[in-house]
C-alpha cells in the first residue's frame, strides 16, 4: 500500500518525479485522459499531421472559483485552447495539458478536473497527448494552477487577417456576452450572491470549422473573453485600422446578465465570455453565417452586431445606441470594480 | 451618484431580506423602508431598499420595469 | 419610445430657437453624466444646447486631504479598510488604495452592512469604512452607525466624507456662475430628500429644476421638459420620476440621517469651502467617528500643477479643455480626480467621446 493510496490530499512528493509521481499518473491522469499517445509516457508526443499550415497557442488558467455554474478551470482549460485554434481557422488535433497544483490539494477535486477536462476534449475530438505536473507549497499556486498548449491544422478554406477586413463587412456574434464573466463575479468571495447566471463555457471548434467549410467571406475571427467583447473589437479596429459602428439593440444580452451588471455597475460589453465568437464577415455571406450558427447549438442567439466602417482620424469603436444616440466603446481598463455611486 | 436599481423582495424576516433582480437574489436591508412588505418591488442601493417602486408609474417611464414584468412571463427571453 | 424621444427633442430644438443662444442645463449627479455619456444622449440634442457636468460626483468632490488621510491609515497594520469600489482608484498625493491592495488590508465592501461585519469578523483589527457619498447613501451609514452601537462593535469607524447636494447648487450659482439655465436633479438623492427640497432654488435663484431617473428616455424628457419651461419663461420645480421619488422623501432615511449627522461646513474640490455642507457624527456618536480616534484633521490637499478638475466641476469648462486631458491625464494614469472616478466628468469624455487631447 503506498503513500498515495491512503493520502486524499496532495502532497509535495506528487511532483517529486518519482514514486508518487508514477502513482498521480496512473491512479488518475491516465484513467481520465487515456490515449494511445498519452500513454506511452513519452518526453513529447509524436504526432502524425499532414505538412500543412499548423496553428499552436497557448493559455494558463487561474480562475477562481476552481468549479462554477456552467463549467469549472478543467473545462475552461479545453476549450479555452481550442478556441484560439479555432478562430485562427483549423481544426485542434492535440493539447498539451500542465498542472501546477498545491500541497494539499485533494484528490476528489483533482479527479472532478480531470473529468472536466476528459468530458470536453472526447466532445470536441481532441486529445491530450502530453503533459506535465508539478507540485508546490501550500498558498503557492491558489490550488491548482492550469496551463494547455493546443496544436491544430489550418482548415485549406480559411483566409483570415487582418488585411482582409473591408469596409462594409459585417460583424457577427454567436450568442449572448456577459455570461462567463458576471457568473464567476458571483461567485467571488468579496461579491457573493444567489443566481441564476450560468458560464457559457463552450468548445467552438465545430461550429467554426462548419463556418469556414460552407462560406466564402469569413475575413476574421476572435473569441471576445478577458476584456469582452469591447476589448476584442478595439484590438481588431487598432490592427486593421478601420473603424467598428455596433448597434447597441442588436446586442444579445440575458436579463439575468444585464441586471446583474446594473446593480454592480459594470458594463457588459467589458465581461469576459468563454463560448463566443466574433466573425467578420463580407456582407454577402451574412446571411448564410447566420443561418449556420442558428442551426448549430452554440449559435443559435446569433445576430448582427454591427459593420466596419472607414476610420476618419483614428480607428474607433462606436456604438449607435437604442435611443439612437452614438458613444464610443472604448478599451476596457482590465479590472472591474462594483460601485455604488 | 446613486447606482439603485429595482428588484422584487422573496424573502423577508424583520428587517432582513433577499431581492430578486430578474434571477440574481442579493441581501438587502428594509431598516430605511419600515413599510416594505413581502413581495414588493423595491428600490435597491448599496444593500438598503430606498424607496417603493410604484409598478403603475414606473411602467410609462421605464423600460427596464416594462423589461421586469416581461421578464416574469417569459424569463427565457434574451434581450438584443 | 421614438416618437416620445422625438418629441423631446422638439421642445428642445424650440426652445434654443426661441431663445436663440445657448442653453446650459447642468445635471448634479455623477450617474447623469455616465447615463448621458453611455446613451450618446448629447448626440441627439441640438447644438446649441449644451450639457455641463456639476459636482454630483462624490469621488470628484471628495478633497485630496481626505484621499490621503485614508491611505495613511490604510498603511497601519492593525488598520482594516473597508470602501466602496468607487474610491478604490483615486489617486491620493502618492498612491491610491489600489496599490495599497496587495497588502490585503484594503477590502471593496458593496454595502456598509459588509464593513460593520468585517468588524466583527475580525476583532483584533480596526475596521474604517471609508463612507462617502450624498444623501443617498449616507442613511446607510448611519443605520450601520446605530447598528454599532447597540451591539457594542467597538473597532468600528466610519470617515465621514457624506456631502449634500443642494449647498453645492447654492455655492454654484452664489459664487461665479451665470452660466447655468437650469438644473437636471438627482433622481436618487431625491428618493431620499424629496422634490421639495430644490424648491428653494427654483425660488430663491429662478431656475427650472426638474427631478428625473437614470434612463435615456427618462432624461431626454426631463430636458424636454426644461426647454419646455426656459421658452415659457416660467422655472417651476417638477418631478418625472414619481414612480419612487415623492415630495417630502423617504422620512425614515432622514430620521436616521438627523440623529446619526450633523451638517458641518466642509471643503469640496474645485468649489472651496461650502456652509453646512458635508456630513459629521454627533457628540453622540463620536466614538466611532475615525477622525477623532486617529485624531486627525481634514487639511485641504492641493490639486497637481495644471489640474483643472475644479473648473471642470462647476461647468466652467469642459474636459477638453484642460491642458492635461488626454496627455498626462488619462483614465490608466489619472491625475485628478474627475479622470479617475467611473463618474467625473473627465472619465466619461474619454471613455465615450469622441474628443481626445488636443
Amino acid at each position: 500500500m503506498t503513500e498515495a493510496k491512503k493520502n486524499d490530499r496532495i502532497l509535495l512528493a506528487h511532483g517529486g518525479g518519482g514514486q508518487l509521481t508514477d502513482e498521480l499518473i496512473r491512479r488518475h491522469i491516465l484513467p481520465s485522459l487515456d490515449n494511445e499517445t498519452l500513454s506511452e509516457l513519452g518526453d513529447s508526443a509524436n504526432l502524425n499531421v499532414a505538412s500543412k499550415s499548423l496553428c499552436f497557442t497557448t493559455d494558463s488558467y487561474v480562475v477562481k472559483p476552481l468549479f462554477f455554474n456552467g463549467g469549472d478551470i478543467g473545462k475552461l482549460a479545453v476549450c479555452g485552447t481550442v478556441n484560439d485554434l479555432a478562430v485562427a481557422g483549423s481544426r485542434p488535433v492535440a493539447l498539451a495539458l500542465s498542472l501546477i497544483i498545491e500541497d494539499g490539494f485533494e484528490f476528489k477535486l483533482l479527479d472532478k478536473i480531470l473529468a472536466g477536462i476528459s468530458e470536453a476534449a472526447r466532445q470536441n475530438n481532441v486529445n491530450i497527448v502530453t503533459g506535465d505536473t508539478k507540485t508546490v507549497e501550500a498558498g503557492a499556486a491558489d490550488r491548482i494552477f492550469i496551463n494547455t498548449a493546443g496544436i491544430g491544422v489550418k482548415l485549406d478554406c480559411a483566409d483570415l487577417g487582418y488585411d482582409k477586413i473591408s469596409v462594409g463587412d459585417k460583424i457577427i456574434i454567436n450568442g449572448t456576452i456577459g455570461d462567463h464573466g458576471m457568473t464567476i463575479i458571483s461567485q467571488r468571495e468579496d461579491i457573493k450572491f444567489q443566481s441564476n447566471l450560468q458560464s457559457d463555457c463552450a468548445a467552438l471548434a465545430g461550429l467554426t470549422c462548419e463556418l469556414l467549410e460552407n462560406t466564402t467571406g469569413i475575413k476574421f475571427m476572435r473569441d471576445p473573453t478577458r476584456g469582452g467583447l469591447a476589448a476584442s473589437l478595439n484590438e481588431i479596429s487598432r490592427s486593421s485600422g478601420l473603424s467598428f459602428e455596433i448597434h447597441e439593440a442588436d446586442i444579445p444580452i440575458k436579463p439575468v446578465v444585464q441586471a446583474a451588471a446594473d446593480m454592480l455597475g459594470f458594463d457588459v460589453l467589458t465581461i469576459a465570455n468563454e463560448g463566443k465568437f466574433i466573425a467578420i464577415v463580407s456582407p454577402e455571406s451574412a446571411d448564410d453565417c447566420l443561418r449556420i450558427c442558428k442551426n448549430h447549438p452554440l449559435g443559435k442567439e446569433a445576430k448582427v452586431i454591427g459593420e466596419v466602417c472607414q476610420s476618419c482620424d483614428v480607428p474607433l469603436v462606436e456604438m449607435k445606441t437604442q435611443i439612437g444616440g452614438k458613444r464610443i466603446v472604448q478599451m476596457p481598463y482590465g479590472r472591474e470594480l462594483p460601485r455604488i455611486c | 451618484m446613486c447606482l439603485a436599481i429595482p428588484a422584487r423582495i422573496i424573502e423577508l424576516d424583520g428587517d432582513r431580506a433577499v431581492v430578486d433582480a430578474m434571477g440574481n437574489r442579493w441581501k438587502a436591508k428594509t431598516t430605511l423602508l419600515p413599510e416594505a412588505k413581502l413581495g414588493d418591488l423595491v428600490l435597491i442601493h448599496a444593500g438598503f431598499a430606498i424607496s417603493l417602486v410604484d409598478e403603475e408609474e414606473a411602467k410609462k417611464t421605464w423600460q427596464l420595469i416594462a423589461e421586469i414584468n416581461e421578464f416574469q412571463d417569459t424569463p427565457d427571453k434574451i434581450s438584443g | 419610445m421614438l416618437d416620445r424621444i422625438q418629441k423631446a427633442q422638439n421642445l428642445c430644438n424650440t426652445a434654443c430657437k426661441q431663445l436663440a443662444r445657448q442653453i446650459n442645463i447642468m445635471e448634479v449627479c455623477g450617474t447623469h453624466t455616465v447615463s448621458i455619456f453611455r446613451n450618446g444622449i448629447r448626440s441627439t440634442l441640438p447644438k446649441e444646447l449644451k450639457l455641463l457636468s456639476g459636482p454630483g460626483c462624490p469621488v470628484c468632490v471628495t478633497d485630496q486631504g481626505y484621499i490621503d488621510i485614508v491611505l495613511q491609515l490604510a498603511d497601519r497594520e492593525d488598520c482594516l479598510i473597508a470602501t466602496y469600489g468607487d474610491m478604490i482608484r483615486v489617486p491620493g498625493k502618492n498612491s491610491s488604495l489600489e496599490r495599497k491592495q496587495a497588502k490585503a488590508n484594503v477590502k471593496v465592501v458593496l454595502s456598509s452592512e459588509d464593513a460593520l461585519q468585517l468588524a466583527k469578523d475580525n476583532p483584533e483589527k480596526t475596521v474604517v469604512f471609508v463612507a462617502v457619498g450624498f444623501e443617498t447613501t449616507a442613511p446607510a451609514t448611519a443605520v450601520v452607525v446605530k447598528e454599532a452601537a447597540e451591539q457594542a462593535v467597538d473597532n468600528f469607524f466610519i470617515l465621514s466624507g457624506h456631502k449634500l447636494v443642494t449647498p453645492a447648487m447654492r455655492a454654484l450659482l452664489s459664487a461665479k456662475n451665470d452660466k447655468i439655465d437650469a438644473f437636471l436633479c438627482p433622481g436618487h438623492v431625491s428618493v431620499i430628500i424629496g422634490y421639495g427640497a430644490f424648491a428653494e432654488i427654483v425660488e430663491d435663484f429662478g431656475r427650472p429644476c426638474v427631478v428625473v431617473g437614470f434612463e435615456p428616455l427618462q432624461i431626454i424628457e426631463g430636458l424636454g421638459e426644461i426647454c419646455r419651461q426656459l421658452a415659457a419663461g416660467e422655472p417651476e420645480l417638477k418631478s418625472m420620476y414619481d414612480a419612487v421619488v415623492t415630495r417630502e422623501g423617504n422620512i425614515a432615511a432622514q430620521k436616521i440621517i438627523a440623529e446619526c449627522f450633523e451638517a458641518v461646513d466642509g471643503h469640496w474640490r474645485g468649489l472651496g469651502k461650502i456652509e453646512k455642507s458635508t456630513l459629521k457624527l454627533k457628540e453622540k456618536y463620536s466614538r466611532f467617528d475615525a477622525f477623532t480616534r486617529f485624531k486627525i484633521s481634514e487639511t485641504p490637499g492641493e490639486d497637481k500643477t495644471g489640474c483643472r478638475c475644479g473648473e471642470v466641476l462647476c461647468g466652467l469648462i469642459e474636459p477638453t479643455e484642460c491642458g492635461l486631458f488626454g496627455n498626462n491625464c488619462t483614465p490608466q494614469e489619472p491625475i485628478g480626480p474627475c479622470m479617475v472616478s467611473s463618474e467625473g466628468a473627465c472619465a466619461a469624455w474619454f471613455k465615450y467621446g469622441r474628443e481626445r487631447a488636443h
